[in-house]
């Protein structure tokens, strides 16, 4: 019987029973981003000093913090945020990316200049760059994005580049050459349909990254600014109060771990899926 | 072999030139004029002026940066606008801290993830693979400034085992120094170790399956004297990768553990002269953690003809 090719995707993703946990843990994280308003038990905002710093409780499930503010609340609304700058990141940095890495692959007199310029932006710590950038731009929830991009855009140009050169050589992009087939149809159709795998595991890597470097960003005060909640944020502010109401901290970061294992398992169990050569080696 | 070095430090110069470039040019698209930032508010226009004079802001941004690049190629970073001494002796005053946290770090990472890596890629699918797997996994994930705040709570806190915060008394005799990086180390080298054992297992389980390890077993030698000479030997180029990769990347990117454990080191620095701003500060830092790295890397590279007589240059 022959099976359609999206359940046979399916079910070799799901082979690993993991694999399905950190998708169902994903999905509820985003659909509790995306529902905030009907989810989240108060507003995230809302101050009642009378119930400050409250450990957990019945009335506030993972306790209050040093506003009176619910934290379960804050962390769903916080998700917001960090999830989508997460994603942003990952959407920007992914096309720049492959589009560069494309061209230095393809175009080898731009390699050298594509590949150098890469160089040196590894050649700097994720968090330095990333801190660097933003006080240059100003701290706002836009340059965030637009500084994480430029941290991750090398890597994706890395990946696309060193799938290209192998792709490039392959017979049937040389038979498209021959048939007259411009590079551009070349690039933008043969090769790109054979670099997406890699690139959409990459994709998931970054955007587990990103949220780690979002909130180490937010935590050195070089972030959203501090009104705006993000689990950053949340940890950056409650740290003072750590020694007293030690939930403040605890499960904004809870949040974070959780939602960067499930990426980095899903990036995981799609490239196990994805190259099979992989599987046997890791 | 002195062709390819020579080949690998002109790539080296070039890296290092487009990272001032990078640093230069984006440090001028800030808002603010950097000789009224440096002046304060109470400055006039006249003193704005004779400083931007004094500085050669006044002149056209190229040659201002060819005057920037022959100061810095002769170790000269500028001048710290609030701190009131040359950049290249706040840095020297950071080091420090930096260099122990890194080196300790790194060993801590080392010590754990390498025979981690091992054994889970000696008994490979077993639950002994699984749990380090696992583990790898989730330390992998988790924030470090986040994890130092647990530690400190824990251990710190409660239960008073280490010193808070801080790098103890700069006249305090070195171990006690040494003492106030024992958390932060541990964080650090938790956090990195995952990388280690990750690949420490992909490049022992690649060794492990080729046949001269079979033939090894079959003349009789001991599982051990396999593993760890025949198999671990042969693994060992891109294991000395991502442990070089990991130090070099620990001495500027320990910026937020510095900071929630109030070492004061080059990461301390950085932080402080991004919120206030002083660009000639964060410019020599970043220049010299570049450096820094380029020339792990090119360490790196070296120290492979070593281990590896099949690497030749």
């Amino acid at each position: 019987m022959e099976q359609s090719p999206i359940l046979l995707f399916f079910r070799r993703m799901f082979r690993r029973k993991l694999v399905l946990v950190a998708c169902i843990v994903l999905f509820v994280i985003v659909l509790m981003a995306l529902l905030a308003p009907w989810v989240a038990p108060y507003e995230p905002t809302a101050i009642r000093v009378i119930r400050r710093l409250k450990p957990p409780n019945e009335l506030n499930w993972l306790g209050t913090d040093e506003f009176g503010r619910d934290i379960l609340s804050r962390i769903i609304y916080g998700a917001r945020a960090s999830l989508g700058i997460g994603f942003a990141v990952v959407m920007v940095s992914m096309t720049v990316g492959t589009l560069f890495g494309l061209l230095a692959g393809y175009f080898r007199p731009l390699d050298g200049a594509v590949m150098r310029v890469v160089d040196a932006l590894m050649a700097l710590p994720d968090i330095l760059l990333a801190i660097f950038l933003v006080a240059v731009l100003g701290a706002s929830a836009f340059n965030v994005v637009l500084a994480l991009s430029i941290v991750y855009t090398p890597r994706v140009i890395r990946v696309v580049r060193a799938s290209t050169l192998v792709i490039r050589e392959l017979p049937f992009v040389e038979a498209a050459r021959a048939l007259g087939v411009s590079a551009r149809r070349i690039l933008s159709v043969h090769i790109l349909l054979n670099v997406a795998s890699p690139v959409l595991v990459q994709a998931t890597f970054i955007f587990a990254y990103a949220v780690l470097a979002e909130a180490g960003l937010s935590f050195l005060g070089a972030g959203v600014p501090p009104e705006l909640p993000t689990w950053g944020t949340m940890i950056a502010s409650g740290q003072q109060y750590a020694d007293d109401a030690f939930w403040v901290v605890l499960f904004p970061g809870l949040a974070i771990v959780l939602a960067a294992l499930s990426l980095q398992i899903v990036g995981d169990g799609l490239r196990d899926m994805l190259d099979p050569k992989l599987r046997k080696a890791l | 072999m002195w062709l390819t070095l020579g080949r690998r430090i002109g790539g080296l110069l070039i890296v290092m030139f487009l990272v001032a470039a990078m640093v230069f040019f984006l440090t001028r698209l800030a808002p603010g004029d950097p000789a009224a930032l440096m002046l304060g508010d109470q400055a006039t226009a006249e003193d704005i002026a004779h400083l931007r004079q004094v500085y050669g802001l006044d002149k056209p941004i190229l040659v201002q940066f060819v005057l920037w690049l022959k100061e810095i190629a002769t170790g000269n970073l500028g001048q710290s606008i609030f701190l009131q001494r040359p950049v290249t002796q706040a840095i020297a005053e950071r080091a420090e801290p930096t260099f122990f946290l890194a080196l300790f770090s790194v060993s801590i990472a080392a010590l754990v993830g390498i025979p981690a890596g091992i054994v889970s890629a000696v008994w490979r699918g077993r639950v002994v693979d699984q749990i380090v797997s696992g583990l790898a996994m989730l330390a992998a994930n988790i924030p470090s400034f986040w994890l130092g705040l647990i530690f400190i709570q824990f251990f710190a806190v409660r239960l008073g085992w280490f010193p808070v915060a801080g790098y103890g008394d700069p006249g305090a005799p070195f171990v006690e120094r040494i003492a106030h990086l024992a958390l932060p180390a541990t964080v650090l080298g938790i956090v990195n170790s995952a990388l280690i054992i990750r690949f420490t297992r992909a490049s022992m389980l690649d060794v492990l399956s080729d046949d001269y390890i079979r033939t090894a077993r079959s003349k009789g030698i001991s599982e051990i004297r396999v593993v760890l000479r025949h198999a671990f030997g042969n693994a060992l180029v891109p294991i000395i990768t991502v442990v070089g990769l990991t130090a070099a990347l620990l001495v500027g990117g320990a910026i937020v553990t510095e900071t929630v454990f109030g070492l004061p080191g080059i990461g301390n620095l950085v932080v402080s002269a991004v919120l206030r701003r002083d660009y000639p500060v964060i410019q020599g830092a970043l220049i010299v953690v570049a450096g820094i790295y380029v020339l792990i890397n090119l360490l790196i590279d070296i120290i492979y003809t070593f281990v590896d007589p099949r690497v030749r240059y």
